[in-house]
């Protein structure tokens, strides 16, 4: 017996447990083809449903008829904005959205009636039969129309939809928060003073560089389209199996619609198909509950690819106009930014976002004197929301394709740049919040920068290998016109949720002896979106409670709320949750022993511990086992369980006119170095290289901390080079993975990490988010090396073929 | 009408097909067989890539009725034994090779890509005795689409898939 060892580093005594990467607890059946997914659900008297959507972006519903529809055999029900049984509409932040459309449509694709039916085909053809009159109307398609324009049309007739008062709403404005700091505070609210201030600033600086640019609007393109399926309940109620990213947000707004109590709806997570933020709004859940709860039967929904870009909202398409002033040294003087994000019809997360893009919007920068202007509107084009990185990749492409035209005009490395201005540890960003937390720019920079190259063309052992070049075999060049370049990107995301919002995660801990040996069991509502929280939570419980065997019980809405799978939160709030569950659980196994008298006088708790499966005293060594203390609980034994709600600090609003405030929790940061090679006759690219450096706090499982860098590292580079959502009087053009190009593995380079573990002190473990920083810098280190290789200024994301050979369009 | 075949060794019948309808409809929705997934029904993501009369197809641009007297075969029909559920059944070794290698995440393209893989372990390994290069793996692995990974890990699992096959090949 190891009586006099002093055990204190958990996560070396028990198998699996934080730190190390165990296998994640679903992979069998994922790999199996087993794991029930939202869209393999079924049932015996199952219906299908299906939605009739607006072919209009913008029209007046002048009536609906469904006579015809009712005819076709085979179908259950067919159900318009009259059917819905309680509140007509519903939204993540505002109840904005109409759950079918009454009186407007305001977006192509936006859902009219649904139908339930016995094939999927009978319901399709009933749709064909159901006719709508409509009064077309012209869309508002320009968001900087929508924006600053007084007289541009509205998209919700004033009144109509709820406001906050502190996001300034006005016309289609959804929010418009502005940030004056400097030399701007003073002359706040007053255009004529503040341009007779950034006149004199202007004059003070050695360079100025001013650009416009745009982002495309990017879609999540997470592989498992919409789906789910709603049971009718003896009590009234529904049960619905879903694949969402928060159950209790979706819960919250599907029982008011139904004019049910929040406990008659009953949520289930079904597997995941991958969410990045186009789950965070509802799409078929209330439709599927009005259709089983009508019907009597459960109904089934499934979205086919063309109908998900329809069914989820967006990433935030966004014009920025940005100016930036340095002295000869390289330091900033001042930088003035006016973001407007295109929310489309209805809000989801516009105003968050508006948030994010503006309190970050001129990143990880010493900048005394800034003025940001950021506005989110509604128009008539398709709904955006959340997408990984939420607000902060719009901005971070702007900015960091700023930073290196200033470089190049001061004669500067990029990199020296960046250093001579980083932030650091007790900086403030633009919202005089301190960064109260570890943030080793400087050396996250260097580090990035000394990362080995990958061989020069002619290193290799085939140059000629047309799978190394632009356009692979396609043989598009043999290496003719082909140039290289190199590029960096550094950004800066807020990590957990911000701006005064009340962000926590509950977590159910079980332990009780079954077949002789102590198990434990982790109950959360999170949801598992691929991210991997699921095994994180057994390595947590595993490392807390020292115990190998841990169950990870279904997510559903029987526990308390998990919050959203978003934000790159779940690690830090149901990681915490499920940390501080397992902190009670231990503290009433140390009680037990305490009372049987098995730990000798005088000692403290936090002399003890719980280690491959027993109690464990730091001086008197293993004092029981869990098996011997608790007893088998299906003979009586004790069975210790907790719930716990774990909260992060609080956040403040920013103030709606200078736009000041402590808002965010944790702030998280990745450095990317992009190698290309570029056929500049074609406008082809090849990325040969994607390296990035990140600190993470602390890793808690090495493998998934790969996944999440890597994955998002590349949905930055399908935002820099392929990625767009086209958007043409505000219709759709490419709704299919045919027209709508997300990087394949052909396209994706080798990805070196360099991970960095400087613990946040407010974080469960120190850890920081992860999962986010890798998509905001992988698209401007991209672009920027585009711009090295070819010359051209490059000022849209993603980058065309178009744009690299300069041809105007 | 009633469509017949082959799947994973076994002979199956459907009835009531309406015509128009996939092979991947009738696998999941009429035969149970829901480990193919249904990601872009247009071809372009190989999330339902099945062996059809021995060679890798998309299920969803296959008409059920083409399918009738085939041998089909997917990726319920990878693992080495038969049986449903359990975690102790023994995995193939791509199967096992994905989930050791992180190259699961939320798993819907997984069916596709373990399809595609076997395949390419079965022309490299099995008919040259050879791994697949880097080159090799990106350019067969090209039309399954996967949007959480970055494709790093699924290249690490290939690799060692690829690996112990040899292994087990040259009885080592």
């Amino acid at each position: 017996m190891a009586a006099t060892t002093r055990v204190t580093d958990l996560s070396s005594t028990t198998r699996d447990g934080v730190g190390t990467s165990p296998r994640r607890p679903d992979g069998t059946l994922k790999v199996t083809g087993e794991f029930a997914y939202s869209s393999d659900m079924w049932m015996e008297d199952m219906l299908w449903g299906a939605t009739l959507r607006s072919p209009h972006p913008h029209a007046r519903i002048l009536g609906i008829d469904i006579t015809e529809a009712l005819k076709v055999a085979g179908v259950q029900a067919v159900l318009t904005h009259e059917d819905v049984p309680g509140e007509k509409r519903y939204g993540l932040e505002f109840q904005d959205q109409p759950v079918l459309a009454f009186d407007k449509v305001r977006y192509k694709g936006e859902p009219v009636a649904v139908v339930a039916a016995d094939h999927p085909e009978t319901a399709r053809r009933a749709m064909e039969r159901i006719r709508v009159d409509y009064e077309v109307l012209d869309p508002v398609s320009d968001s900087r129309q929508a924006a600053l324009d007084p007289d541009c049309p509205l998209v919700h007739e004033a009144g109509e939809v709820p406001h906050h008062p502190e996001y300034n709403p006005r016309g289609n404005r959804l929010r418009y928060q502005p940030i004056r700091t400097g030399a701007f505070t003073e002359v706040a609210g007053s255009a004529d003073r503040e341009q007779e201030v950034l006149e004199g600033l202007r004059a003070e600086a050695a360079a100025v560089v001013t650009t416009e640019y745009e982002v495309g609007m990017q879609d999540q393109a997470f592989l498992g389209p919409e789906s789910g399926m709603a049971v009718p309940a003896e009590d009234g109620g529904v049960d619905l199996y879903v694949a969402t990213q928060w159950l209790h947000a979706d819960q919250r707004q599907i029982a008011p619609a139904l004019g049910l109590d929040q406990e008659q709806v009953r949520l289930t997570l079904a597997g995941v198909g991958g969410a990045f933020g186009a789950r965070e709004d509802l799409s078929m859940q209330i439709h599927a509950c009005m259709l089983a709860l009508h019907t009597g039967k459960p109904v089934k929904f499934v979205y086919n690819r063309e109908e998900s870009f329809y069914g989820h909202v967006h990433r935030h398409p966004a014009k920025m106009r940005y100016e930036h002033g340095a002295r000869a040294d390289g330091s900033l003087l001042y930088a003035t930014a006016e973001v407007i994000v295109d929310g489309g019809a209805y809000a989801s997360a516009t105003p968050a976002v508006v948030g994010v893009a503006s309190s970050l919007g001129l990143g990880p920068y010493e900048i005394p004197n800034a003025l940001m202007d950021a506005y989110g509107v509604y128009t008539t084009n398709p709904p955006c929301g959340a997408m990984r990185g939420f607000g902060a990749v719009q901005s971070c492409f702007a900015y960091e394709s700023q930073m290196d035209k200033l470089a190049a005009e001061l004669g500067l490395h990029p990199v020296e740049l960046r250093v001579r201005n980083a932030l650091s540890q007790g900086s403030k960003v633009i919202t005089g919040q301190e960064i109260d937390m570890p943030l080793p720019m400087v050396e996250m920079l260097e580090r990035c920068r000394e990362l080995p190259m990958p061989p020069e063309r002619s290193a290799l052992a085939d140059p000629a290998d047309q799978r190394t070049l632009p356009g692979g075999v396609a043989g598009t060049t043999r290496g003719e016109g082909v140039v290289r370049g190199v590029g960096y990107g550094v950004g800066l995301k807020n990590l957990c949720y911000s701006e005064d919002f009340d962000d926590y995660s509950t977590a159910r801990v079980r332990m009780e002896v079954a077949g002789g040996e102590p198990v434990v069991q982790v109950h959360t509502a999170a949801a598992e979106v691929g991210q991997g929280l699921v095994t994180v939570k057994g390595q947590i419980a595993r490392t807390e409670l020292g115990v190998e065997k841990v169950v990870i019980t279904p997510s559903d809405t029987q526990v308390g709320s998990a919050g959203s799978s978003s934000a790159s939160r779940q690690s830090y709030m149901t990681g915490g949750a499920v940390k501080v569950a397992c902190t009670s659980v231990r503290e009433e196994v140390f009680a037990l022993a305490r009372a049987k008298g098995l730990v000798p006088e005088g000692s403290q708790d936090t002399d003890l511990s719980l280690t491959g499966g027993k109690v464990v005293s730091a001086t008197a060594g293993a004092l029981v086992s869990l098996a011997d203390l608790l007893g088998e609980a299906a003979e009586g034994g004790a069975v210790v369980e907790h719930t716990r709600e774990f909260h992060h600090r609080p956040t403040e609003m920013l103030d709606p006119q200078l736009g000041q405030g402590a808002s965010h929790t944790q702030f998280g940061m990745c450095v990317h170095r992009a190698v290309v090679d570029v056929d500049v006759d074609l406008g082809l690219v090849k990325v040969v290289a994607l390296d990035a450096v990140q600190d993470v706090g602390k890793v808690l499982h090495p493998q998934q901390l790969a996944g999440q860098i890597q994955g998002g590292s590349t949905q930055g580079l399908g935002l820099a080079l392929m990625e767009e959502v086209q958007v043409e009087g505000s219709e759709i053009r490419n709704p299919s993975f045919t027209d709508y190009l997300i990087p394949t593995i052909l396209d994706t380079p080798p990805m070196r990490i360099d991970v960095l573990e400087r613990p946040d002190p407010h974080a469960p473990y120190g850890l920081r988010g992860a999962g986010e920083p890798p998509t905001l810098s992988s698209t401007p280190a991209i672009v920027a090396a585009v711009r090295e290789a070819t010359g051209r200024p490059l000022t849209h994301a993603p980058v065309r073929p178009e744009d690299i050979v300069g041809i105007e369009v | 009408m009633r469509v017949t075949f082959n799947v994973n060794g076994e002979d199956v019948s459907a009835d009531n097909v309406w015509p128009g309808e996939s092979l991947l409809y009738v696998l999941r929705e009429r035969l149970g067989l829901p480990g193919s997934k249904n990601a872009c029904e247009q071809g372009e993501c190989g999330s339902c890539t099945v062996y059809f009369e021995g060679r890798t197809a998309c299920s969803c641009m296959i008409a059920a009725g083409q399918a009738e007297g085939r041998q089909v075969r997917t990726v319920e029909g990878l693992a080495e034994g038969r049986g449903k559920g359990t975690d102790e059944r023994p995995l193939g070794a791509v199967q096992e090779a994905f989930v050791e290698a992180g190259a699961v995440q939320c798993g819907f393209c997984t069916p596709g890509l373990l399809v595609q893989t076997d395949d390419l372990l079965e022309r490299t390994v099995g008919a040259r005795g050879q791994a697949p290069d880097d080159a090799e793996i990106r350019e067969a692995l090209a039309g399954n689409l996967c949007r959480c990974t970055g494709y790093e890990k699924i290249i690490d699992a290939v690799h060692l898939a690829a690996e112990r096959r040899a292994r087990a090949g040259s009885g080592a």
